[in-house]
C-alpha cells in the first residue's frame, strides 16, 4: 500500500485552518458553552428547582442537547467534503498531484474532525471551568467521559457525512442525504424500535432489540453517558432496556469508534473505484 | 496508426499512449489511441466536445484508468506504483479551474506547493512571473477570471515540471493575457519542457504548436505538424482575384486550361479553389493576364478546414 503522511497532514491542516479562519470553530464553541450553561442552571426547572443540581443531572441534560446538535453539526460540516471539490472542479487538480485518493479523503476527515473536536473541547471545557467548584473527582471523570464521547459522536457522524460526500453526485443531493441521515438516526430510529416493542408486546425480537441500539451511534452515545447515572436512568426510555451485560464503557466506546472507522473505510473503498 | 508513432518521436518520447481505450458502458469515449509526444514538443490536442480529448487528457494524467492500454510518462506507467515521482514532474492546469475563495493567491499556491513537495520559496517568484505579484495577498474572491487563470498557470509551474498539461489554458484571458501566456510557454519550451495543450481557439493554436492531433468520436483522426497535415490532406488553396471591370471573361478563359473550381462575386471578384499542386500554375496564369488583375490574395488551408472537414471527408 502506497501511503504517505505528509499529504494527509497538508490537506488536514488546510481544512482545520479554514474552519478556524471562518470563525466556524469559535461559533460552534460559543454555541456549546451558552447552551450548556443554560442547561446546567435551568435543566431542573421542570422539577421546580433552578440552579446547578448534581453533575449527573447536568450531564443527563447535556446529553439530550448534544444528541440532537452534534450529529447535525457534524453532518453539515462534512457533507460537501468531496462532492464540493468535485463540483468546484478542483478535485481533478488535487488528484493530479502526488496524493492518493485515500490520503485526500483521510486528510479531509482528520482536518474536519480536529475542528469539531476543538470546538467541542473548548465549548464544554469552558463550562467545566465554570462548574469546577461543584465537581469532585468522580464528577470530573464523568464529565471528561461525556466530552470524549461527544467528540466521538461527532466523529462518527462526520464519517457518515464524508461517505455521503463521496457517494452523492452533487452538493444538493449530498445535503439532502445528510438531513435525511440526521432524521433517521436521531428521530426515527428510536421511534421504530419503540414501535416494534409496543406492537409486538415485547415478544418480537425481544432479546435482540437492545443490541440493535448499537446500530445507532446516537443511542450508543446516550447509553454510554446515562447508564451509570442511577437516579436518571429511569427517565431515559429506551436506554433502560439496555441489558446490564452490555453496559460496559469499553464495549460502547468500541462501538462508537467502529462508527467512525467503518463509514470512512466504505467511503475510501467507493472513492477509489 | 495514422503515422502517429514516427521513429524520431519514439526515441525520446515524454508521453507515450499505447493502444488506450476507455469505455463507459457501451460508450467508447476513447477508442484505441496511440500517440507519442516527443520531449520538448509543444503538442496540441483538438476536437469537438465529446470527441474524447478530455478523457484522453485525464488518462495521460493518471486521473482516469484506461479500460485497455497504458500511458507512460518518461517510460513510467502513470497509474503505477511510481505515480508520485511521475506527478512531481507534471504540471496540470484544468479547464475552468476554481480555487478556494477564502484563500489568498499566495496561500493557494503554498497549499499546492506543499502537496507537490515543491519548495514554498518558489511561490512568490511564480506569482510575479504570471503577473500576480501585486495581488498575492488578496483573497481569491476578489480575483477576476483572467487572474484565476493566471494563478492556475502559476500552480501548474510549481516544482519546475518537465511536462505540462494545459486544458483550454487561454479561456478567460484577454488578448494581453494570451500574449503573456504564450511568452511564458515559449520560455518553458526553451528550457526543454514538454507541453500538451487543448484549445478550441484553432487559429490561436495553429500558430504555436509543433504538432497536433485531431480527435473525433474517440479516435485520433490525424497527427502531425500543420504544414504536414495540409499536404497530406491535399486541401485546396483558396485564391481571391480582384479583376478590372469588364475583364472577368478574359481571366476566366486564361484559367480554363486548369481543372479549377471557379466562383465569382460582384462581377469583379473571382474565387478560385486550386489543388495545392496547381498553386504556381494558377499564379503564373494570373501573372500572364497582366493589367486585367488588380489584386491577388492567396490563403492556405487553415486548421479550421482540417478540423471541420473531419466529419465529412
Amino acid at each position: 500500500m502506497n501511503f504517505e503522511l505528509a499529504p494527509v497532514a497538508t490537506v488536514a491542516g488546510k481544512e482545520f485552518w479554514d474552519r478556524i479562519r471562518s470563525l466556524w470553530v469559535l461559533a460552534i464553541a460559543l454555541l456549546f458553552t451558552v447552551f450548556a450553561l443554560a442547561i446546567a442552571y435551568f435543566g431542573g426547572a421542570q422539577q421546580g428547582a433552578v440552579g446547578f443540581r448534581s453533575i449527573g443531572f447536568t450531564i443527563a441534560s447535556l446529553v439530550s442537547l448534544v444528541i440532537y446538535l452534534i450529529p447535525l453539526i457534524a453532518l453539515l460540516l462534512g457533507f460537501d467534503a468531496i462532492v464540493g471539490e468535485r463540483e468546484r472542479g478542483s478535485l481533478d487538480l488535487l488528484l493530479s498531484l502526488p496524493i492518493t485518493r485515500v490520503e485526500l479523503l483521510l486528510g479531509k476527515y482528520l482536518g474536519l474532525a480536529a475542528a469539531l473536536a476543538f470546538s467541542t473541547l473548548a465549548g464544554f471545557g469552558l463550562v467545566a471551568l465554570v462548574l469546577a467548584r461543584q465537581l469532585d473527582l468522580g464528577g470530573l471523570g464523568a464529565y471528561a467521559s461525556f466530552m470524549l464521547s461527544s467528540i466521538l459522536l461527532g466523529c462518527a457522524f462526520l464519517a457518515i457525512a464524508v461517505l455521503l460526500s463521496v457517494v452523492a453526485s452533487d452538493r444538493t443531493r449530498a445535503s439532502g442525504l445528510a438531513v435525511a441521515t440526521w432524521f433517521v438516526f436521531v428521530l426515527l430510529f428510536d421511534l421504530l424500535l419503540l414501535g416494534v416493542l409496543v406492537v409486538g408486546g415485547g415478544r418480537i425480537g425481544g432479546a435482540a432489540l437492545p443490541y440493535l441500539l448499537l446500530l445507532n451511534p446516537a443511542d450508543v452515545f446516550r447509553i454510554l453517558n446515562v447508564h451509570a447515572i442511577e437516579d436518571v436512568g429511569s427517565a431515559y426510555g429506551l436506554a433502560t432496556v439496555f441489558p446490564p451485560e452490555l453496559a460496559h464503557d469499553g464495549l460502547l466506546y468500541a462501538a462508537l469508534l467502529a462508527w467512525c472507522v467503518v463509514p470512512l473505510a466504505v467511503a475510501a473503498w467507493r472513492f477509489r473505484r | 496508426m495514422n503515422g502517429s508513432s514516427s521513429g524520431s518521436t519514439e526515441a525520446a518520447a515524454a508521453v507515450r499512449v499505447l493502444g488506450v481505450s476507455r469505455h463507459y458502458g457501451a460508450v467508447r469515449a476513447v477508442d484505441g489511441v496511440d500517440l507519442a509526444i516527443a520531449r520538448g514538443e509543444l503538442f496540441g490536442l483538438i476536437g469537438h466536445n465529446g470527441a474524447g480529448k478530455s478523457t484522453l487528457f485525464k488518462m495521460m494524467l493518471g486521473l482516469v484508468r484506461p479500460t485497455r492500454g497504458s500511458v507512460q510518462v518518461d517510460g513510467i506507467d502513470v497509474g503505477g506504483s511510481a505515480f508520485r515521482a511521475v506527478r512531481r514532474r507534471i504540471g496540470y492546469l484544468p479547464e475552468n479551474v476554481v480555487f478556494y475563495d477564502n484563500l489568498s493567491g499566495y496561500e493557494t499556491l503554498r497549499f499546492f506547493a506543499r502537496l507537490k513537495a515543491a519548495p514554498e520559496t518558489e511561490c512568490v517568484g511564480l506569482l510575479r512571473r504570471v503577473g500576480l505579484g501585486g495581488a498575492a495577498r488578496r483573497r481569491l474572491r476578489e480575483y477576476s477570471k483572467g487572474m484565476r487563470q493566471r494563478l492556475g498557470l502559476a500552480q501548474a509551474l510549481l516544482g519546475d515540471p518537465q511536462l505540462l498539461f494545459l486544458d483550454e489554458p487561454t479561456t478567460g484571458l484577454d488578448p494581453e493575457g494570451v500574449r503573456d501566456f504564450y511568452a511564458i510557454l515559449n520560455e518553458l519550451k526553451a528550457d526543454g519542457a514538454t507541453i500538451v495543450l487543448t484549445s478550441h481557439v484553432l487559429a490561436e493554436i495553429q500558430q504555436r504548436v509543433d504538432r497536433l492531433a485531431i480527435m473525433a468520436a474517440g479516435r485520433v483522426r490525424a497527427v502531425g505538424s500543420v504544414p504536414a497535415l495540409r499536404a497530406e490532406r491535399d486541401l485546396p488553396v483558396r485564391i481571391t482575384v480582384e479583376v478590372a471591370p469588364g475583364m472577368l471573361a478574359g481571366v476566366r478563359t486564361a484559367l480554363a486550361v486548369l481543372p479549377l473550381e471557379l466562383g465569382e462575386t460582384g462581377g469583379t471578384t473571382l474565387e478560385i479553389a486550386a489543388p495545392r499542386a496547381l498553386k504556381l500554375d494558377v499564379l503564373s496564369s494570373l501573372a500572364r493576364a497582366g493589367s486585367a488583375i488588380r489584386d491577388v490574395e492567396v490563403r492556405e488551408a487553415s486548421l479550421e478546414d482540417l478540423f471541420f472537414g473531419e466529419g465529412n471527408p
